[in-house]
């Protein structure tokens, strides 16, 4: 039986055009199975991001300023978790809340909790990995200032984390984008299971194996319109940064132009 | 017979080494120097002779690799740096940081802070976002936060390398001011800018590749023959640099 490769185009082309058209629909109609995904979805990376910026930041601030013998092992361990697939954080995580894990008491495997849990520890060497080298660029700088000042090796680091806030913030919101377009993880400990555990990448990944191609692509927009919400949100704090320190009015924050 | 002080700084055969002895930097070695109170001592020489490291360990913040070093307490102690270091928020946070960090209460440091500004003639810009200042500026909030601190002795490296003329005469105005009103504090600054040595100076020592080669009072090192006779290469070092 022979093709005519034409046909077979148009047929493709018609596949997805219909897919974004329908997508397209379900986001504009506020599809109430779509925005219960995206919530969850936010709200688990959301938590998971709160949770590891909260530890990450102290520990990332505290190693850049920090010296102690078995500093440079630390460091390489914490550079190899920032390659560490989702995957494997899932299935480790899955191992520890497992009803014959060390935390399977806890009751935690397939829910919202296990989801935040893995993603916070995936997250938490991105933070702390960045956060470090931010510090420690600052300390070699300026870190013998503050020392003149008075100031101990922790207050130094936090006083330091503090004046870097802008690039922390940039940090803070790539960590964010890490957790929420992240599958492995949230995939293996919460189960993707409807109307529970399922969120946008797990979603995407079930309906793409079912065929059900106009749902996966209204996801995949809604992800990377948060991807694209995130990117902009850096750059505009980058410019923010650039025009407070040049002390300039603050009509310019907002991209007024005269 | 005379009455004998204690020195404020006393320094015995002391060397530092930054890395291992093969391959590291000797930035200085066998430095034996006594600063008393109220002396305003200039630290001189050639880029990389030491002058920097040696303000350093005088501050506590290089620790010797070999000798012997009393200093005051770090509390009696304030160092201004070539460029100096203000955090991103206001000049007043800044100045009064310095205070808070030796356990003033914020309020209290606050307005110590203010008085420390309008000494050097900044209360105007209190609450400016200190990175957006020129450098000249900038020092003097350096020198606000120093001041607040009340030290007894103030440790300076290169605080005008960096300026222009006009903000130069200003801070080298505010060290004056610093040495004259703040009787019996000692000054000991690093400086390439032998005019300003002969201002301030009531010392000057100089290094060469980390060792102290002439320790003298300032009028003898600029115009007595002792330096051309006993130091002869600061005698060429200073000659160079006037000529």
């Amino acid at each position: 039986m022979t093709t005519i490769p034409h046909l077979v185009l148009n047929t493709r082309m018609t596949t997805f055009s219909d897919s974004a058209a329908t997508a397209l629909n379900l986001i504009t109609s506020l599809d109430a199975g779509l925005l219960t995904i995206v919530g969850r979805s936010l709200s688990v990376s959301a938590s998971a991001s709160a949770i590891a910026c909260a530890l990450g930041l102290v520990l990332g601030a505290w190693l850049g300023v920090a010296r102690f013998a078995g500093r440079g092992v630390a460091l390489t361990v914490l550079n190899t978790f920032l390659a560490v697939p989702s995957v494997v954080v899932g299935l480790v995580i899955y191992l520890l809340l497992s009803r014959t894990g060390p935390l399977g008491y806890l009751g935690w495997l397939f829910s919202f909790k296990a989801m935040v849990l893995a993603q916070a520890v995936l997250v938490l060497p991105v933070v702390t990995a960045l956060t470090r080298q931010a510090v420690e660029d600052a300390q070699s700088l300026h870190g013998e200032q503050l020392q003149s000042l008075g100031a101990p090796p922790l207050l130094r680091s936090l006083l330091l984390a503090w004046d870097e806030r802008y690039a922390l913030l940039t940090v803070m919101i790539a960590s964010f984008g890490r957790a929420v377009s992240e599958v492995g993880a949230v995939m293996i400990v919460g189960g993707n299971i409807d109307g529970f555990t399922r969120v946008m990448t797990t979603a995407i990944a079930l309906e793409t194996s079912k065929g059900d191609l106009p749902l996966a692509l209204g996801l995949g927009l809604i992800l990377l319109s948060v991807v694209l919400a995130l990117n902009a949100l850096i750059a505009l704090l980058r410019r923010w940064r650039e025009t407070r320190e040049a002390g300039a009015p603050s009509a310019a924050l907002v991209g007024v132009s005269v | 017979m005379g009455e004998v002080t204690l020195p404020l700084f006393a320094v015995e055969e002391m060397s530092v080494q930054f890395g291992t002895p093969q391959r590291g930097v000797r930035a200085l070695h066998g430095v034996d120097l006594r600063i008393h109170a109220g002396e305003r001592v200039a630290l001189v020489g050639a880029n990389g002779c030491g002058k920097s490291t040696l303000l350093r360990v005088l501050h506590g913040l290089v620790t010797p690799t070999q000798g012997q070093v009393s200093r005051p307490v770090a509390g009696a102690q304030a160092m201004l740096f070539q460029k100096p270091y203000l955090m991103r928020m206001s000049v007043l946070a800044n100045v009064a940081l310095g205070l808070w960090l030796r356990g003033t209460p914020w309020q209290q440091a606050k307005a110590q802070a203010m008085a420390a500004l309008g000494r050097v003639g900044l209360a105007d810009l209190a609450g400016r976002n200190a990175r957006a200042l020129s450098g000249g500026q900038q020092q003097r909030v350096a020198m606000a936060r120093a001041w607040a601190l009340n030290p007894q002795v103030l440790l300076l490296d290169e605080p005008t390398a960096s300026l222009d003329p006009h903000a130069k005469r200003e801070v080298e105005a505010l060290m004056h001011e610093f040495a004259v009103q703040r009787s019996g504090m000692t000054l000991i600054f690093a400086s390439h800018n032998l005019g300003q040595v002969k201002r301030l100076a009531s010392r000057a020592i100089y290094l060469e590749h980390g060792q102290v080669l002439a320790d003298l009072p300032v009028d003898d090192f600029f115009s007595g023959p002792l330096l051309q006779q006993r130091y002869p290469a600061a005698h060429f070092f200073v000659k160079g640099e006037t000529l």
